[in-house]
């Protein structure tokens, strides 16, 4: 999937250098409203999904329908529209949501994106295909060295086995004249006796007792540290919701469910009226989703395990991270895309967010609220601005 | 023992030797109680036997273990159906109206997860301005109050809404005289919901009676007036409690100060009104005048004519011919007032129409009416008339009424005739209460159908004619209760649904408007036109007036007199059963959780009456038990007894909290009068009750480095008046304390808080200390934790006496003048950029901030109390026990709903850890994240602390001393060689908290001067 992107969008990049008419930047901005508002009902293509498919709406809707469309579908369809209203019946009566906040320019630069994503196949690819080529490994460059160096190791390992073996049946020939005097004792005796005076020797004695007590010592504080820790938690839920399926494969944007995760302390679980906005049309029949109408009818909230449980006493707040510092999700959740379960990927301790904040980078490019303060900072460091130095490590900006 | 001739027995039984005495004589402790004897000694260490402590220590360490096998399961439960505009964790705000009887403010009320947890001002209204008092700041936690009826009671047993309404509908179809006992209503709609009442029951009457009554005003000036302070240069009140009790004293507070804020900036304002206070008490507003004198309630009504003569004299009117009454400095209020003429106000507290009608014409000589008093605009807080409820009770009694309802009133408990009311009840047929609970009069009607709290409801407000706001449900109604406009519409056989109503009523007869306007007004909260100002004075007869106040009341008494009052905190006692009320400080006494038999000094030598020991105080049959508090500046021969305490049937609480003084109000000239000239007997018990009071040490003790104040003419002459600036000697001479010091400093890169208190514009009035406990999920501790002084407010107002002993003289200096002049100051962490307590700290727990704030860190301590110990300020709190928790601290906060109170941002603090003032810090994060994700620095006056924002005055100005543009920065600019000091600056711990000096509108102060100019008077 990954690779598909890096693909399309490398061809996407060629194609711009000679498609200049198209702004680029306008196709980044409709990807990302896209993405975020679009995607989880329309696909770029042709293919129906909640709603129809988007490919060539630009040229089957004039763009003044379109804009009067995407800020309020209820009035187009209200106005009386056949075009509209066909619509509205062909996909089971289920309504547009509308977006009045999107200028025209923004709702052009959707159209934009539809448009560049359905050219993208069809665009010249011969200069760009090796460029592509390139490109994937690099982005598996990670997983990829990893194997590597797994190989080399395993390469040094049989090496060094190897020169052992040699070494040991080199020695065991010289030592084979004297060993032949001791021979008469078997071996087994000859062990034992070796084992009792080793037993008898002071230092041996208290070497191992120091080793045994400094291990269980060592194996009591890990296993201390590791109290409350749930790194790996990975509890079943009510419903088997599969982020590899939703996140991963179909790349629904992670605000689009988690819906405050931009916008303030909690990502919030979605509700089940936003599961509806997709599967009122979609696997309606699948037992997990029938799940999902039971709670409905029922009138019972679906109670989800809380997977990542941070104590009452540290505040942290999604918004800080996710929109200023512009942070993955990823990050601290690890691989949510790959999760058919999700798991605590990280520990969720102090001393994680603390070390984190010693190594991060600020965001602060284009925010004017750090404006004085990066200025402040170079003047005296030539280090990049950390989370540290503005007071990421102080008590109260997590505990109050 | 030898040498002496003299022998001590311990009790009779060492003199005789008793057996039992003999047996215990060298055992201090007596027999240890065994482990059967108590349940759980073993667990409190009583007594245990060596196997029970195995057992104990057996079953604690499988507990232990267990519990660390497996961490419990969490569960995280979304919406079912998110509403569109919730988001969780993310607050939303409500615009709505406060309304306590005939107290009013136009709000905004927090809500989190659909609950509503702060309630602030509404900047918007030109009413109240965005001010708001401790009452209506606490009235969120009477929501959340477990005591308040659950549903609907048929005598006294759960019923349902369908056959309670049925029942009353048949009862009020029997006819007969139907009454609707109210309080004052300021809700227009709500008016024509009785009007569609009494449409279908043409039988009812409304009967409208105040606890508070100002009948008395109503009547000499036809109606309530508005008061406009804030354009007055002299402010005389006679009895008046403007800033803490009388009408709407958040509003008057607010324009008051306008008068009061003085600038040490170049062209800064430096000019202020001169108030004046005669009174009995010594109430909240008198403690903030410049002058103020004494006078017994049996002379009111002559000190109204004694001023309207020294006016008249002056201006050249005719003279009253009634007794001289001797009162200080009230010929210099009347010079005040003519020579301020036009910009003069004269008040009274008085419920004598007699008296208002001669305080209206004092107005009008002075020129009152048009600038500071406004007839034009009629206020409606108070609508009550006690002839009315005189009648309505009359009748009552005679069994001529068929059929009453109580709409949200109690007045078995608070009318002066309670008593007989309830006798009464009885004899009416039926009788319905829509009182929150199972009150004093509530609790004594057969059909209960509970109103719901005004955060649950829809209504409307229009306080003064022509200003408008409404209330909207913040929540949907926790128990199964009913708005009782609802119930009046149900019982009148319409359509009871009171939100479509109330809209249909808005956009056809107020706004004259569509959807949207009503949408817009919806989310504003007022809607105002305004009235026409009108300059014209009522007209009083003063003859009348004259012969009533000459047969009512007498120059000079020898007798004891009662004066009953309400206190800025607990009011009529409408909110009794809450806790943050019941444990807020009087502004002047300090004492919280009972009311109090005060007297003066003098007055209690006289009657050897002592500070916390009891006293039975009985006039005309009638008498209570209080313990007794001695009141500096209090009128000699009075005692003063609050209302609003003695609840019977209010919850835990409120019963039994002090004693019921509304039996003692009295009637004169055909109003309830709050003082009681009877036979005033008062005799001590020997009991010792102690008061709660949370500030003991009563006066400024010489203390210049806490608390600094100067005249206003000297201030004039120069701007550092008053101002105490200690000096150190050094090696190289001496220095000034702040040049000294260990530490390097800190430096702020990006912000540095601070804040800014004006003892100048400071009324007392308390509304930041609830506000702050709101804020902060500050427990409630109780009166014995109160007595204990382990109470848990992060911020205190400081009130100090002065007192006429020499300096030197340090005994003397404790005991408060004969009419002290006060001083009121916030004191909160100061923040110190040198903190004591930072350096003791063991293990960090308490740590200096990049943005200049001192923080507590509660999961670090470990309680050690060695920062309380080093604090100068003493603001540091020790949580001595788990207050949320404990069914010992019974104060709504132990139980799930009311904790439902509780601000989610902020740590609830467990036992043994310390706690203190965070500067509202989750605010100041949530502030800053809100300018980061805007990308733009936090704008000033965008982050508020819930002291500041809550200040009726704006007394406290917080903001980022590093912005120069900000209000903080500017004031300090400007007051930097002026009025800003440190308290106590001679320890140099550079607080990031300033105060500026206090400047009183007198003259020079000084025994000689003052002396001279009693003597003038």
């Amino acid at each position: 999937m990954k690779r598909l992107k890096i693909v399309a969008l490398t061809m996407l990049l060629g194609m711009f250098a000679s498609v200049v008419r198209v702004n680029a930047q306008d196709v980044a901005e409709g990807e990302q409203i896209f993405k975020n508002n679009c995607a989880a009902c329309h696909n770029t293509s042709a293919e129906p999904l909640v709603g129809p498919g988007l490919q060539g709406v630009g040229q089957r809707r004039p763009l003044d329908w379109i804009v009067k469309w995407v800020h309020n579908p209820q009035a187009v369809i209200a106005s009386g529209d056949k075009y509209a209203n066909d619509l509205y019946n062909k996909f089971g009566k289920a309504q547009m949501t509308a977006y009045p906040n999107y200028s025209e320019a923004q709702i052009k630069s959707i159209l934009a994106y539809i448009d560049a994503q359905n050219a993208a196949p069809a665009a010249p690819a011969a200069g760009v295909a090796p460029a592509a080529g390139a490109a994937a490994p690099a982005a598996e460059s990670n997983g990829g060295m990893l194997q590597y160096i797994l190989i080399a190791l395993l390469g040094v390992m049989v090496l060094v086995l190897v020169a052992l073996l040699s070494i040991v049946t080199t020695l065991s020939k010289l030592a084979s004249v004297s060993a032949e005097e001791a021979e008469s004792i078997p071996l087994l005796q000859r062990i034992a006796e070796n084992g009792k005076k080793l037993a008898a020797n002071n230092a041996f004695k208290t070497g191992a007792a120091l080793l045994i007590t400094l291990l269980i010592g060592k194996a009591t504080i890990d296993a201390a540290y590791g109290v409350g820790i749930h790194q790996g938690y990975a509890p079943e839920q009510p419903i088997h919701f599969s982020h590899k399926l939703h996140a991963g494969d179909y790349q629904i944007n992670c605000g689009y469910c988690h819906t405050g995760v931009y916008k303030g302390k909690g990502a919030n679980v979605p509700s089940p009226n936003i599961c509806m906005n997709c599967h009122n049309t979609i696997k309606r029949e699948s037992p997990e989703i029938q799940k999902i109408y039971r709670a409905i009818e029922k009138d019972e909230p679906i109670q989800w395990i809380r997977v990542h449980n941070l104590p009452d006493l540290a505040y942290f707040n999604h918004a800080q991270h996710t929109n200023v510092a512009g942070l993955e999700c990823q990050n601290c959740h690890g691989e949510i895309q790959k999760m058919e379960v999700v798991e605590q990927r990280s520990t969720l301790t102090m001393g994680w967010c603390i070390d984190c904040h010693r190594k991060t980078d600020v965001n602060t490019k284009g925010n004017a609220y750090y404006d004085k303060l990066v200025e402040i900072h170079n003047k005296e460091n030539k280090e990049p601005l950390k989370v540290a130095n503005i007071g990421g490590l102080e008590c109260s900006k997590c505990h109050y | 023992m030898e040498n002496t001739t003299k022998r001590y027995w311990r009790g009779i039984e060492e003199l005789t030797n008793d057996a039992e005495f003999v047996k215990y004589a060298d055992r201090e402790f007596g027999d240890a109680p065994s482990a059967d004897e108590k349940e759980g000694a073993i667990f409190d260490g009583t007594g245990s036997h060596r196997r029970d402590f195995l057992k104990v220590l057996g079953f604690g360490m499988s507990a232990v273990a267990l519990a660390a096998c497996e961490a419990p399961v969490k569960n995280t439960i979304p919406y079912l159906n998110k509403p569109e505009d919730v988001e969780p964790t993310i607050a939303n705000w409500y615009a709505s109206t406060f309304v306590d009887g005939g107290e009013y403010a136009s709000i905004l009320v927090k809500t989190r997860e659909g609950r509503p947890i702060k309630i602030e001002g509404n900047k918007a209204s030109s009413v109240s301005k965005g001010a708001l008092s401790a009452r209506a700041q606490a009235s969120v936690l009477s929501l959340y109050d477990n005591e308040k009826l659950k549903g609907p009671q048929i005598a006294g047993k759960a019923a349902d809404w369908a056959s309670i309404d049925k029942e009353i509908i048949s009862g009020l179809a029997k006819g007969g005289q139907i009454r609707i006992v109210t309080n004052s209503i300021l809700s227009p709609t709500t008016k024509k919901v009785i009007g569609d009442f009494i449409a279908k029951y043409p039988t009812t009457k409304v009967v409208t009676y105040d606890a508070n009554s100002l009948s008395g005003l109503v009547a000499a000036n036809g109606v309530l007036p508005s008061f406009d302070f804030s354009k007055a240069k002299t402010i005389v009140s006679l009895g008046a409690d403007f800033l803490g009790t009388w009408i709407s004293p958040s509003e008057f507070a607010a324009q008051w100060a306008k008068t009061r804020r003085v600038s040490s900036a170049k062209d800064g304002n430096k000019e202020m009104s001169r108030h004046y206070q005669f009174e009995t008490i010594m109430s909240n507003t008198g403690a903030n005048a410049d002058y103020r004198a004494t006078y017994k309630p049996s002379q009111e009504g002559l000190v109204a004519t004694a001023l309207y003569n020294a006016v008249a004299a002056k201006v050249g009117a005719p003279t009253l011919s009634t007794s001289a009454v001797k009162v200080e400095y009230l010929e210099k209020a009347a010079a005040d007032l003519v020579a301020s003429k036009g910009a003069s106000i004269v008040v009274s507290g008085s419920n004598d129409a007699s008296v208002q009608a001669v305080v209206a014409a004092i107005n009008g000589l002075v020129g009152a009416y048009g600038t500071t008093i406004d007839l034009g605009t009629p206020a409606n807080y108070r609508q009550g008339s006690d002839a009315e409820m005189n009648q309505f009770i009359n009748e009552a009694k005679s069994g001529a009424i068929a059929a009453v309802i109580f709409y949200n009133a109690n007045p078995v408990y608070n009318h002066p005739r309670g008593a007989e009311l309830a006798e009464a009840l009885p004899k009416i047929a039926l009788t319905i209460a829509t009182n929150d609970r199972a009150d004093e009069t509530a609790s004594l009607v057969k059909y209960n159908t509970p109103d719901s709290h005004f955060l649950e409801s829809w209504n409307d407000a229009e306080p003064k004619k022509g200003f408008f706001s409404l209330t909207q449900p913040t929540i949907s109604t926790i128990f199964k209760t009913r708005q009782i406009q609802s119930s009046l519409l149900t019982w009148a056989g319409l359509n009871a649904d009171y939100a479509a109503y109330l809209e249909s009523n808005w956009t056809s007869n107020i706004l004259k408007a569509g959807k949207v306007q009503w949408s817009q007004v919806l989310h504003d909260g007022v809607y105002e036109f305004g009235s026409t100002a009108s300059a014209a004075a009522p007209a009083v007869n003063l003859a009348d007036a004259t012969a009533a106040i000459s047969k009512n009341y007498k120059a000079a008494s020898d007798k004891l007199e009662l004066a009953v009052y309400e206190k800025v905190s607990m009011g009529t006692g409408s909110q009794a059963n809450n806790p943050w009320l019941q444990e807020l400080p009087e502004p002047v006494s300090k004492a919280c959780w009972t009311n109090y038999l005060a007297v003066s000094q003098k007055t209690a030598a006289e009657l050897k009456l002592e500070q916390d020991k009891e006293a039975e105080l009985t006039i005309g049959g009638k008498s209570i038990k209080l313990p007794v508090l001695v009141q500096p500046g209090q009128a000699n021969g009075t005692i003063a007894v609050a209302i609003g305490y003695g609840r019977t049937k209010a919850g835990k609480s409120a019963d039994g909290v002090g004693a019921n003084a509304y039996p003692f109000i009295s009637t004169v000239n055909g109003t309830l009068a709050f003082f009681n000239t009877g036979d005033v007997a008062i005799k001590a018990t020997g009991e010792e009750v102690k008061i709660a009071q949370t500030q003991t040490h009563n006066t400024v003790m010489a203390r210049e480095a806490v608390v600094q104040e100067t005249v206003l003419s000297e201030y004039k002459k120069n701007v550092e008046a008053g101002r105490f600036k200690p000096e150190i000697l050094t090696a190289e001479g001496k220095k000034t304390a702040t040049d000294i010091s260990l530490w390097n400093g800190h430096k702020y890169n990006n912000h540095a808080w601070g804040m800014v208190i004006d003892l100048n514009t400071c009324t007392g009035c308390s509304a930041c200390v609830v506000s702050c406990s709101a804020e902060n999920n500050v427990p409630v501790v109780g009166r014995q934790e109160v007595i204990n002084r382990r109470e848990m407010h992060w911020m205190r107002i400081d009130r100090y006496y002065s007192s006429d002993a020499d300096v030197e003289d340090l005994k003397g200096l404790e005991v408060a003048s004969e009419n002290p002049e006060v001083v009121f100051q916030p004191m909160l962490c100061q923040h110190c950029n040198n903190a004591p307590c930072e350096t003791v700290c063991p293990v960090l727990a308490t740590t200096h901030s990049t943005e200049g704030l001192n923080q507590m860190t509660y999961n670090r301590c470990i309680g050690t109390r060695y920062c309380a110990n080093n604090c100068p300020y003493k603001v540091r709190r020790f949580n001595w026990f788990r207050y949320f928790q404990t069914d010992d601290f019974d104060f709504h906060l132990n139980n799930d709903l009311g904790r439902m109170v509780l601000n989610p941002d902020v740590t609830v603090r467990s036992r043994g850890v310390m706690e203190k003032c965070s500067m509202c810090v989750q605010r100041i994060q949530a502030g800053k994240l809100e300018a980061k994700k805007e990308k733009r620095r936090p704008k000033d006056g965008e982050i508020q602390v819930a002291c500041a924002q809550s200040c009726p005055t704006n007394a406290i100005t917080f903001g980022d001393m590093n912005d120069p543009e900000s209000e903080i920065s500017q004031v300090l600019a400007a007051e930097k060689t002026g009025r800003s000091f440190g308290v106590i600056e001679e320890i140099n711990v550079k607080p990031n908290i300033s105060y500026l000096v206090k400047v009183r509108n007198k003259e020079r102060e000084g025994k000689k001067a003052e002396g001279e100019a009693k003597e003038h008077a």
